[in-house]
């Protein structure tokens, strides 16, 4: 284990959608370098926990704390949480009509990093990450999310993740609705954005992709908490045995 | 006239600066036949045009006040100056404008347009055309591009042919002011056959208070030609209102195609009611590209009459109404003959307490077969004080046609802005991306540099104080 600081972590996280809790108590901590992937049932609450990491403003939080390289972010606006290095890969991004991938790509670009962003050399860096990525550059040129596949959806958020470069990823199962194809595409963009200087909260419901990218820690989610924690071989049990087993077993324990 | 009063505070619009009155003449308050033959006398117009203003004089005085769209009940016509001479002749070359008028062309970069990527400018302040150009090689196709009074001058043949056939005296309350009073503005003839690659731009700046702007623009695209004319304006903001009723007239031969780009920015001062109309003959093709962000009360409807065999319409109309604003804009497209073809596509803003109403007529004439037209309203209002209306009327009398119309209300939606921010854009610069993409139709098709200035100037619209 590193003697660094955590870059994101969480303590005793509860959140509350419309009033109704959600999260119950969730901690983490990701040091440099390190990708967690976090799993768990349909409605275990880690969109939820996606979200109110990014500081979605329905997600509230009743209890607990986020911190982001050591600073508390509970209550910054998502924005700020972005110029701080977070970057979230949803699950279901929204179509911006009339707003090219490019352009917003080159706004986010100039939001992060201020007006010294070397355009050039930040034109080039698209290129290739598209091409990384393998997608057409026409693919620039289209507006944001509108009228793309599924498969293009989760291209486009990865595309995004590379090019902004955050210190910290939280991808909201980017693997589901892909084809097998598309999921090691997909990967591989994961794993050359992955470093020793950033860290990765990988969200899934299945364990395929977690071939692809390899996980140092794996948690599950259950009703709100992380009812276990362990390495790799975690996500295998569960691939075997399924979360209703793993679960009832975490239940006997308790 | 007392210009001492302290400027108010209307948030971001950034053009409401003024210049100290140095004019050769003002015309007093008020509107008579006497002003009517001032004006002309000052021109020395011919004896057609003198009887042209007058009978549309008595036109203004017989018709009421129009009650069918925006609120014009605050306009006082007797406080209006109907002319304002600002110089005695009009510059060909910068050096030759006055200085302050020079600086304040030069601070809503013309000049440097002019230089940049236009074919051709005009620049009319108060009540002239101070500033006019036009490239040697355009001349030398035939091309000509004047103010209108000149146009009156030099080449009364094609003025008095085509200068309110379009547009009758009669057709409207404004439309008659407009005819009575008008001067400056654009009339451009483009020979058959040539094609003007670059656009010709005419800006519009208003000083005085209470002033009234009447330009009059003529356009006549020859058989095959084509022709991009962009217009601004912009004036200072003032306590008392002003009026800019102004009348455009646009004739698309025989398989020519003529684009016409409007940037109305008026201060909050201006009640902007004019009158736009198209004819488009066999094959021709005319384009409307309408963007309202400015003025008080703007009432605008561009119109197409589609009198050719093939002949296409095309409107585009923006408009963005915050605070104090009603912006009543829209389109109409009338079909006379078979095979025509028009688009109308509205897209409004609402802000602040702001007010768009989108009104629009489509008209087919029995006989126009195969006509074709689709209408299409969509509405964007930022926050529950603002409002959005649609007023489309449709009038067919011919069976084989297609038509279509869609109307669609929306809202920002919370999840695209917390998608942007989550990118690192404020919550300012997200709605304001949303905004652009929403009108983006429009922006893409503008020349670049108008494109850059269109989306600061929405993006100043939501960063303000307003609203």
């Amino acid at each position: 284990m590193t003697t660094l600081s955590p870059l994101l972590q969480i303590e005793d996280l509860h959140v509350a959608v419309e009033g109704k809790e959600i999260l119950r108590g969730v901690s983490l901590a990701l040091y440099p370098g390190e990708v967690h992937a976090l799993m768990g049932p349909n409605g275990s609450g880690k969109s939820t926990l996606a979200y109110a990491i990014m500081g979605h403003p329905k997600y509230q939080v009743t209890q607990g704390r986020i911190l982001l390289k050591g600073e508390d972010i509970t209550s910054a606006t998502a924005d700020e949480r972005a110029r701080k290095g977070l970057f979230l890969a949803f699950q279901y991004p929204v179509a911006v009509p009339g707003v090219t991938l490019f352009n917003l790509l080159r706004t986010a670009g100039r939001a992060l990093r201020g007006q010294d962003l070397p355009v050039v050399q930040f034109r080039r860096r698209i290129r290739e990450q598209a091409n990384l990525l393998k997608m057409d550059e026409s693919f620039l040129q289209r507006y944001v999310n509108e009228g793309f596949s599924g498969g293009e959806k989760k291209r486009a958020e990865i595309l995004q993740l590379t090019v902004l470069q955050p210190t910290v990823a939280v991808l909201d199962e980017t693997d589901s609705g892909l084809d097998i194809d598309a999921l090691r595409v997909v990967a591989e963009g994961i794993n050359a954005f992955a470093s020793p200087a950033n860290a990765i909260l990988l969200i899934t419901h299945y364990q395929r992709i977690l071939r692809y990218v390899r996980p140092r820690f794996v948690h599950i989610l259950a009703e709100g908490r992380i009812v276990r924690s362990g390495g790799p071989e975690l996500a295998e049990e569960l691939e075997a045995r399924g979360y209703e087993q793993v679960l009832q077993q975490v239940r006997s324990q308790a | 006239m007392t210009t001492a009063r302290p400027q108010i505070d209307l948030g971001p619009y950034k053009y409401g600066f003024r210049d100290p009155e140095l004019y050769v003449y003002k015309a007093k308050p008020g509107l008579s036949r006497r002003v009517v033959e001032e004006i002309s006398d000052m021109k020395g117009e011919p004896q057609w045009m003198r009887d042209f203003r007058l009978r549309a004089l008595e036109v203004f005085f017989q018709k009421p006040m129009p009650t069918w769209g925006a609120d014009l009940s605050a306009i006082n016509f007797d406080e209006i100056h109907y002319y304002v001479k600002p110089t005695e002749r009009q510059g060909h070359s910068w050096d030759e404008v006055p200085d302050y008028i020079k600086k304040t062309f030069d601070r809503l970069g013309i000049p440097e347009a002019e230089r940049k990527f236009l074919a051709g400018v005009g620049a009319q302040y108060e009540s002239e055309v101070v500033y006019h150009s036009l490239r040697e090689d355009l001349k030398k196709k035939g091309v000509i591009f004047v103010d209108t009074d000149t146009a009156v001058r030099e080449y009364p043949d094609l003025v008095r042919r085509f200068f309110g056939t379009v547009i009758p005296p009669a057709d409207n309350k404004f439309a008659a002011l407009n005819s009575a009073v008008w001067s400056g503005g654009s009339f451009i003839y483009v020979p058959p056959g040539v094609r003007v690659e670059i656009p010709l731009q005419a800006y519009f700046r208003i000083n005085a208070e209470a002033m009234g702007q009447f330009e009059r623009t003529l356009i006549i695209a020859d058989e095959g030609s084509f022709v991009h004319y962009v217009e601004g304006c912009t004036a200072p903001v003032y306590s008392k209102d002003s009026l800019h009723s102004a009348v455009v007239e646009l004739i698309s031969m025989r398989g020519a195609r003529l684009r016409y780009t409007t940037i109305q920015n008026w201060s909050l001062n201006v009640y902007n009611l004019v009158t736009k109309r198209a004819v488009a003959y066999e094959e021709a093709v005319v384009e409307w590209i309408d963007a309202n962000l400015g003025s008080k009360v703007t009432m605008k409807y561009p119109s197409v009459f589609l009198m050719g065999k093939g002949a296409r319409g095309d409107i585009l109309s923006v408009a963005f109404a915050n605070t104090g604003q009603h912006q009543d804009a829209g389109g109409k497209a009338i079909h006379v003959a078979p095979y025509t073809s028009s688009t109308i596509l509205s897209k409004s803003i609402s802000k602040g307490g702001g007010r768009t109403s989108y009104r629009g007529l489509l008209k087919i004439y029995e006989g126009a077969k195969g006509a074709k037209s689709m209408v299409r309203c969509d509405a964007l209002i930022l926050d529950p004080y603002s409002r959005s209306d649609t007023y489309p009327y449709i009038e067919v009398a011919e069976e084989d046609v297609s038509i279509g119309h869609e109307a669609v209300v929306a809202k920002i939606s919370e999840e695209q802005l917390f998608y942007l921010m989550s990118r690192g854009l404020t919550e300012t610069e997200a709605m304001a991306m949303v905004v652009n993409g929403f009108i983006e139709p429009f922006t893409k098709t503008l020349p670049m540099e108008y494109a850059v200035e269109m989306n600061r100037l929405i993006e100043l619209q939501l960063s303000g104080a307003v609203g």
